[in-house]
């Protein structure tokens, strides 16, 4: 384990109890993710790239195996809240504004009255929203709202960012306009990223670190370096080098595809 | 106000319905009086009238239907008649008389109140301990849902003889049995209101390491407020009843309930027909000073009322 290992799993398994018997959600997971990376899960449903974010934010258990997060473990973490979590619905609540989703997190952990209205002006300019505190979240529109919940999930400056699918449910404009900017987010707050999502060229589009997973056991099946530089305009994804990593995603995904 | 017209077309139509059945529901009655003044009526003996339904004997004597909607004491009062004696009994009496309906209105109204509170108190009490106790979630529903399939006219009379034997009378016996009928819906909406938030809403809270007091107050009781409302006015229309039912059978002297008891006795349909007015009034009244309410929070919370 280096210096600047923030994530480190080994042999990490997670086994669910159902009706239907165990099922296997994740089998020997073995990672580490490095200080400032933007890591992708990708792979079909099933396959356990959820389960391991959750795993990682300590909301579930793994049933064997380790896994370290800062050094500690994802509960320990969790306690010391050192990661912000983004899911795959903005999860706003109606009756709080924008600016008073914002500060839920930071009511909750006690930061004082100025330091709130401070964080919050700060964070809604980082996903430019600045000027919409006041509104309510069915005042914004859906892509709006997602950018509201990572404002909320930055507001507290955790090192970690972890995103199962922020923008799943968006439209393609959308999701181009989003990812771009949330690289520039990334470059300028320096996160460690670990981002969950179903899109090729979207993983490879942000990652600098992709993981291909495959179901039945949920498992690692590929873990590509990505060589692309940090500053990427959205035509990158035009290039043979982008091109060619797709590529690799693709035929990670089809290897671990079982015809079943 | 696009509601309108549907609500007046219905109104209309309950009340053609009411001003046609007033003359065959009173025919008989007003054979018998016009006979006694000397009017002719076919046929001509009580006894032979009874062999006819109301339509039938109505249909021999029209000549009579004037009189059927002006009898002093009909078995079906006419529209006009009930408004009349609405403001008599409202408008032109001193309110602290005991024949004026805003006195008899103010002594039902005020345990309704009281029990409302304390319906309403206990019920969100009850779906808190529903909501985070387990023992609570498998003892309590069962009971709150079995109190409420005991007819309430049953119960009503046992619970005043038996908080009279032990020195309590007047407001409160009465107040009881309101928040007998009114913390139920309260308790069936607020349970489905607290757990409302979704398994998302609740791991956001999770990844805050937020304490349990701060997910009742940030997340589930502001989640509740459409649900509470949605109960309050059920549960205030029912405390109305269950304050008029408290005072029908315990010889109550004031109150809606006394007023309907002492029409129905003493031979006065108005004063019943009056009474039942004046509760379905304040009841509509209540139920539509609470939707102002929750409107008017519910857009200050950001949200749309349901």
């Amino acid at each position: 384990m280096k210096a600047d290992t923030i994530i480190h799993a080994q042999g990490l398994n997670l086994t669910f109890e159902t009706n239907d018997g165990p099922v296997h959600a994740l089998k020997d997971v073995n990672l580490e993710i490095n200080k400032g990376d933007f890591v992708s899960f990708i792979g079909p449903s099933g396959c356990g790239k959820t389960t391991f974010l959750r795993c990682i934010a300590g909301l579930e258990i793994p049933t064997g195996g380790e896994i370290s997060v800062n050094g500690m473990t994802p509960d320990e973490a969790r306690m010391a809240r050192a990661y912000g979590y983004v899911f795959q619905a903005a999860g706003l609540y109606p009756w709080r504004t924008i600016g008073g989703n914002i500060k839920l997190p930071l009511e909750i952990m006690g930061f004082s009255k100025a330091e709130q209205a401070e964080r919050v002006a700060r964070v809604l300019d980082l996903v430019d929203l600045a000027g919409f505190e006041k509104k309510f979240p069915w005042q914004l529109s859906g892509g709006m709202q997602q950018r509201a919940s990572i404002a909320r999930a930055l507001a507290f400056d955790a090192d970690i960012l972890l995103m199962d699918e922020p923008f799943g449910a968006l439209d393609e404009i959308v999701r181009d306009h989003l990812n771009e900017q949330l690289l520039h987010l990334w470059a300028r707050t320096e996160k460690t990223i670990g981002f969950v999502t179903h899109s090729i060229p979207e993983a490879v589009y942000l990652s600098t670190k992709i993981v291909v997973m495959s179901p039945r056991p949920g498992r690692i099946t590929d873990v590509i370096d990505s060589p692309l530089p940090k500053e990427r305009p959205l035509d990158i994804r035009d290039t043979p080098e982008f091109i060619e990593i797709a590529h690799r995603v693709r035929d990670g995904l089809r290897a671990g595809h079982v015809d079943d | 106000m696009k509601s309108l017209l549907p609500v007046l077309t219905v109104v209309g139509a309950i009340l053609l319905f009411w001003v046609v059945s007033v003359v065959p529901m009173n025919i008989h009655l007003t054979a018998d009086q016009a006979q006694r003044q000397d009017i002719v009526v076919t046929p001509d003996t009580p006894v032979a009238r009874q062999e006819y339904s109301g339509i039938g004997l109505a249909l021999r004597n029209t000549h009579l239907f004037g009189m059927a909607y002006t009898l002093e004491r009909p078995r079906l009062p006419s529209p006009h008649q009930v408004a009349v004696e609405l403001w008599n009994t409202i408008a032109l009496q001193n309110i602290t008389s005991r024949r004026s309906l805003v006195y008899h209105g103010w002594v039902t109204l005020s345990a309704t109140l009281l029990g409302f509170a304390i319906g309403t108190g206990l019920g969100i009490l009850l779906a808190v301990g529903i909501v985070y106790n387990k023992a609570m979630d498998m003892s309590v529903m069962p009971w709150a849902i079995a109190s409420q399939t005991i007819p309430i006219l049953a119960l009503a009379p046992m619970i005043i003889v038996m908080l009279g034997a032990i020195g309590i009378q007047g407001l409160f016996p009465k107040a009881v049995i309101s928040a007998y009928l009114s913390f139920f819906p309260v308790v069936v909406g607020m349970v489905k209101g607290l757990r409302s938030p979704d398994g998302m809403q609740l791991d956001l809270l999770r990844t805050y390491y937020a304490s349990p007091a701060q997910g009742f107050w940030k997340l589930r009781l502001p989640a509740s407020v459409p649900y509470l409302f949605a109960s309050l006015k059920i549960g205030i229309s029912a405390s109305l009843v269950g304050a008029i039912v408290a005072e029908l059978p315990t010889g109550a002297r004031a109150g809606f309930g006394a007023r309907m008891l002492v029409g129905d006795q003493y031979g006065q349909p108005l004063v019943t027909w009056a009474a039942l007015f004046a509760a379905a009034i304040t009841a509509a009244a209540l139920v539509g000073l609470f939707s102002m309410i929750e409107r008017w929070t519910l857009r200050r919370m950001g949200m749309h009322a349901a």
